[in-house]
């Protein structure tokens, strides 16, 4: 995907929050949730965002939707640096990049039908005439596989399958070129899950969508994305295109997060290397590389020295002492 | 197997009843056994029963509306359902524990883990308060917290949800139960931890020959820990069989949708997923007859009419649909 400009460009993304002091500290702390995220999507390309719980995922995406506002860095949508736009300019900017949530029932107002709900963003944005917009609704409504006598119904009506769709209807209603995707599977069935990917990934193929998916299962971005980025404690550790990450992972915690993966088969039941330990707290995060603490493979060097993100010419991009790309 | 098993669940319908109307039946003639040292799996999507299922073993089922309508609970042959309150209460914690999903919803948050440890030991075995905080401490080594002596003092607040979830299974093993039952006991913890944990699950498993019934939506968790797998949809059991039965030859259509919807690590990159067409059916409102034919490729008119009987089509391997096996003949 190298040569094409691209839709969203993030350099050097930093989100620190001010939390309350500690059990004997005095003041306030710094808690370190996004320190230094860089990252650039094609047109029609997915990124997907891996890492665990609380390392920083959905402040990444929340941070260049600008829902919270980013300490440091830049963000380019469609050519344009949207960091230091003004709420106006920036709302009306937002068209071009939508987002899902996991949850699309906080997200929805329960006091609106499910047409009004996908029909706000087209009054609010003055786009057609009401007939035109009810037009638009129901088109919609059809592609994302609703019912048209659903457009009566409220949130609470829906299935949590109906509801993503609803979810993603919405988002789709203004013709946005990035969606920012954080977990939009992950609290669905199996059975529903896999509607809703396919559903995704056939928008993508008709609308040319950039896809930022946020997820923490592996198996689910392998299969949606193109190109892959591993998040540990804030930071990038690992980037490559989806089937050389998979394949041939080179961060040791890229490794560990891949073993750590149930089997498909009983038959590939193994004595895997299990990680050891939890993920420390974002506020003091490890000096050196913050992997350090939990790394099978750490050296002296790695407690001291932070390693920077070292690409190669195939886009495989790692952060380690010990494996850089000439390694 | 010549073995008697540990667990034995006959024909247990589970069922709710509000006001006059008459009952919504949640989960229907389930059964199954487990041998010690065993792990049987029960897997399905949301509200299809397997959580119910295993609280009616405890008695534990929602009150005042949820109860037993039918069937019996054998532990080493002794039917659960008809015992005193008493009797019951004694089961509990001791030949049968239970761990939850959300470790918070069993500890106390107030008291100290060691304490809430001591105190189950306590109630069940009646030894010293010393005897019994040394038997936390084993407990806690043996679950592998890092630095035990000074997490046996802390609440549970102070925790990682990896570590909640090792002090309730720690709690939970305290008194070397015969039967651990486990809800989805790794369904909110990141990757790494569920390895963690079950991990530990299995050695423990091991170390004292509990036998295992091990609730999850995660056909994953499945290959990794059972020998034995239920299959349930809607309240009622679809298929059972050896895990090697299971994976090599599912033979329900819904067994067999689950596996290709799940998408696994190494498998069809960016190709369309099988996708199961509808959803799950409300409680009231499961269809007669095989309650997975609205939703099913395969299904003919009889499927819409008659709920089909569970017929043996391997070893041990049983499964309820027309299509297959003496269904499919008869
Ligand atoms: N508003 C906030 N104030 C203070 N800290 C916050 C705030 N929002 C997030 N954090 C912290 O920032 C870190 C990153 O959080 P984030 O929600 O981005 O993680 P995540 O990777 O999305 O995790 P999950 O997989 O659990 O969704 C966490 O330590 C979190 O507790
Ligand atoms: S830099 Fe050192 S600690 Fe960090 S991942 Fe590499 S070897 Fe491990
Ligand atoms: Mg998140």
């Amino acid at each position: 995907m190298t040569g094409k400009t691209s839709v969203l460009d993030v350099q050097g993304l930093v989100k620190h929050y001010s939390v309350g002091r500690g059990l004997f500290g005095s003041g306030r702390r710094r808690l370190h949730a996004v320190d230094g995220v860089s990252f650039a999507i094609a047109p029609g390309e997915t990124l997907g965002l891996v890492g665990e719980s609380g390392c920083g995922k959905s402040t990444v995406g929340k941070a260049v939707l600008r829902l919270v506002e980013p300490t440091a860095g830049r963000i380019v949508l469609e050519g344009e640096d949207i960091t230091s736009l003004s709420r106006s300019a920036l709302i009306a900017k937002r068209r071009k990049m939508q987002v899902i949530f996991q949850d699309p029932y906080s997200s929805l107002n329960p006091r609106m039908t499910a047409g009004e709900i996908v029909q706000e963003p087209l009054i609010n944005f003055g786009i057609g005439t009401r007939a035109e917009q009810q037009e638009r609704v129901a088109a919609l409504f059809a592609r994302v596989g609703l019912r048209p006598d659903q457009r009566n119904n409220y949130p609470h009506e829906f299935s949590g399958g109906q509801r993503q769709r609803l979810g993603i209807a919405r988002a789709l209603a203004l013709g946005p070129s990035v969606v920012i995707a954080d977990e939009p599977v992950s609290a669905l069935d199996v059975s529903v899950q896999a509607q809703v990917i396919n559903l995704l990934m056939d928008l993508q193929e008709e609308y040319g969508l950039s896809y930022l998916f946020i997820a923490h299962d592996l198996g689910v971005v392998e299969h949606i994305s193109h190109r892959v980025a591993v998040m540990y404690l804030g930071k990038i550790v690992e980037t490559a295109p989806r089937d050389m990450l998979f394949a041939e992972p080179r961060h040791p915690y890229t490794e560990a997060l891949l073993a750590a993966v149930p089997v498909s088969h009983p038959r590939m039941r193994r004595r895997r290397v299990v990680l050891k330990g939890d993920v420390p707290s974002p506020i003091n995060p490890p000096s050196g590389c913050r992997f350090h603490t939990r790394c099978p493979i750490a050296v002296a060097r790695c407690r001291e020295e932070e390693p920077a993100l070292l690409g190669d010419s195939s886009g495989h991009s790692v952060a380690c002492h010990l494996r850089t790309p000439a390694n | 197997m010549a073995q008697e098993p540990v667990l034995a669940v006959e024909s247990l319908r589970v069922e709710f009843a509000t006001g006059d109307a008459p009952p919504v039946v949640a989960v229907s003639d389930m059964s199954f056994e487990v041998h010690r040292g065993e792990t049987l799996c029960i897997v399905g999507e949301s509200g299809c029963g397997k959580s119910l299922t295993a609280l009616s073993i405890l008695r534990l089922l929602p009150r005042p509306y949820g109860r037993i309508g039918a069937g019996r609970v054998l532990l080493d042959g002794r039917d659960l359902t008809t015992v005193s309150e008493a009797e019951i209460r004694a089961v509990r914690g001791r030949a049968i524990s239970m761990i939850f999903q959300e470790p918070m919803t069993s500890l106390n948050p107030v008291l100290t883990v060691g304490r809430q440890i001591a105190e189950t030991v306590m109630v069940h075995e009646g030894l010293s308060w010393q005897d019994c905080m040394d038997r936390a401490l084993e407990m806690l080594r043996q679950v592998r917290i890092p630095e035990p002596e000074r997490r046996l003092h802390e609440y549970p607040h102070q925790l990682s949800g990896g570590m909640r979830q090792r002090v309730m299974i720690a709690m939970a093993l305290a008194c070397r139960p015969r039967v651990l039952l486990a809800d989805e006991p790794t369904t909110a913890l990141d990757v790494t931890i569920q390895a963690q944990i079950l991990d530990l699950i299995r050695d423990l498993q091991q170390e004292t020959g509990a036998a295992v019934v091990l609730i999850t939506h995660d056909l994953g968790v499945v290959a990794e820990m059972a020998q034995r797998v239920l299959v349930m949809y809607a309240g009622s059991k679809v298929e059972e069989g050896s895990v090697e039965e299971i994976f090599d030859a599912p033979s329900h259509p819904y067994t067999r949708g689950l596996m290709a919807a799940m998408p696994h690590l190494g498998g069809g990159r960016g190709k369309r997923l099988n996708e199961i067409p509808g959803v799950v059916p409300a409680l009231d409102a499961r269809p007669p007859g095989c309650a997975f034919a609205p939703r099913c490729m395969q299904a003919v008119a009889r499927c819409h009419a008659e709920a089909p009987p569970l017929v043996q089509i391997g070893g041990t391997h049983t499964v309820a649909c027309w299509a297959h096996g003496q269904g499919a003949r008869a």
